[in-house]
């Protein structure tokens, strides 16, 4: 176990350090959900029904963004054969880099998306629901997209063929996070069941998400 | 302790890189692989760290405990020296020392011992520049000091000399003739010879030799 906090330690700091993936999630994040408004007209009603909507598909593809570098910073500079050689399976490795991911862009997303809510006329009690459904979501997006990154590790510009192969796999997560901020704003008791999905969406993927990627981690060593 | 090597076979596609190896590497021996390009050098040092598997034949290594994992035993450096250009040189060797030495214990000793690796491998006055600003020959050498900071039995070394300079290459014969000395196990693929005079030599790939005579028996009578 110690050796799963000293990488995800190193991986924060290299995060915090390098900063630029972050940067670049949340400015397209915010450049995405500002042109929304722009392009469909001042109808602030319209605008308050979609906004929830909008905030989660802009901030899937933002995560996108920063998926291609999960793994491939560590295989270009040979980290990754090293890291290999730990005292832990590449299951540990690859989660751990996953988790990393999550609290270094899935969780300042998940953050950014209420002030973005402005833009689109957010209802005011809906604050809450979209932040808690993006906390309960975006782990799925780290963990599913590891899978991604760790297959398209060599593939020159692989982030195109990335996208390709991992959006598909977020349409659960997009349906029940915005199923359960609908429910809940027409009834609080029906908010319960879709985010009870979302969040076991998003226990599956932290068990299947690491062991994907390290098989198609240990298939790239060969 | 011993690293038994039997019959071993491993191939890329349909080629057979290494055809029926067999040789055994004891404790405190010095193996240098050499051959020409593309003999297979690194496809088995791959092989001896655990990424490739063999086709057949085994790997075994006698004298570790069963209940763990031999790739827990193996330091291996590559072509590529895993350092990290925005963490300094103290802060790589301190990852690489907690991740591999399998601790998180920030003692003294630890600390000692990075520092005895900095100095050993003459890049302790670079300790807190970002490793991004080193030249070649010294991120090199900071990928070589992580030999030395976690204890491992068993170094897998690909091409360790590229891009050192005549002194640090007798600076790293010194460090591997030191590990060999107690008690560890070298396996490096080197063009350069170490100037080690205990080391063993394994020629891999077609002779020279045979090569001839394939080209003679081949060609147009």
């Amino acid at each position: 176990m110690s050796g799963f906090l000293t990488l995800l330690k190193r991986d924060l700091l290299l995060a915090l350090r390098e900063g630029g993936a972050l940067g670049t999630a949340l400015g397209f994040y915010l450049i995405v959900v500002t042109l929304m408004p722009l392009g469909l007209g001042p109808d602030l009603n319209l605008l308050t029904r979609i906004a929830p909507g909008i905030l989660w598909v802009a901030l899937l593809l933002a995560a996108l963004l920063s998926l291609p570098r999960l793994f491939e910073a560590d295989h270009d500079d040979g980290s990754l054969d090293v890291l290999a050689l730990g005292h832990m399976p590449l299951e540990l490795v690859a989660a751990s880099k996953a988790l990393a991911h999550w609290i270094s862009t899935g969780i300042p997303l998940a953050l950014m998306a209420p002030i973005l809510g402005i833009l689109l006329n957010l209802e005011a009690r809906a604050y809450p629901l979209v932040i808690a459904t993006m906390l309960a979501g975006t782990p799925a997006i780290s963990f599913l997209g590891a899978i991604g990154a760790a297959l398209t590790l060599k593939t020159r510009r692989g982030g195109l063929l990335l996208a390709l192969l991992v959006l598909p796999f977020y349409v659960p997560t997009l349906i029940f996070g915005i199923t359960s901020i609908s429910a809940a704003l027409l009834s609080p008791a029906g908010f319960q069941a879709s985010f009870l999905i979302l969040t076991a969406i998003s226990l599956v993927s932290l068990v299947l998400g690491p062991v994907a990627a390290a098989a198609a981690l240990r298939q790239h060593m060969q | 302790m011993q690293l038994e090597i039997r019959d071993l076979v491993v191939a890329r596609g349909a080629r057979r890189i290494i055809d029926q190896l067999s040789f055994d590497v004891a404790a405190g021996e010095v193996w240098l692989l050499t051959g020409r390009n593309g003999a297979g050098k690194t496809t088995l040092i791959r092989t001896l760290a655990g990424y490739l598997s063999p086709v057949s034949g085994s790997i075994t290594l006698k004298g570790w405990d069963p209940e763990r994992d031999p790739r827990e035993a193996c330091h291996y450096v590559g072509h590529l020296n895993a350092d990290k250009a925005s963490l300094t040189v103290l802060e790589n060797l301190r990852f690489w020392q907690a991740y591999l030495g399998g601790t998180t214990a920030d003692d003294a000793a630890a600390r000692d011992r990075v520092w005895a690796a900095l100095e050993r491998l003459e890049i302790e006055p670079l300790a807190d520049i970002p490793a991004g600003y080193l030249s070649a020959g010294q991120k090199r050498r900071l990928g070589l000091a992580r030999l030395l900071v976690a204890e491992r039995p068993v170094w897998l070394l690909d091409e360790p000399t590229v891009s050192l300079d005549v002194q640090s290459t007798a600076l790293l014969a010194r460090v591997i003739e030191t590990h060999a000395a107690a008690g560890g196990l070298v396996v490096a693929a080197t063009h350069l010879a170490l100037g080690l005079a205990s080391a063993r030599e394994l020629r891999l790939g077609p002779t020279p030799h045979a090569a001839a005579e394939e080209r003679t028996s081949g060609g147009p009578a």
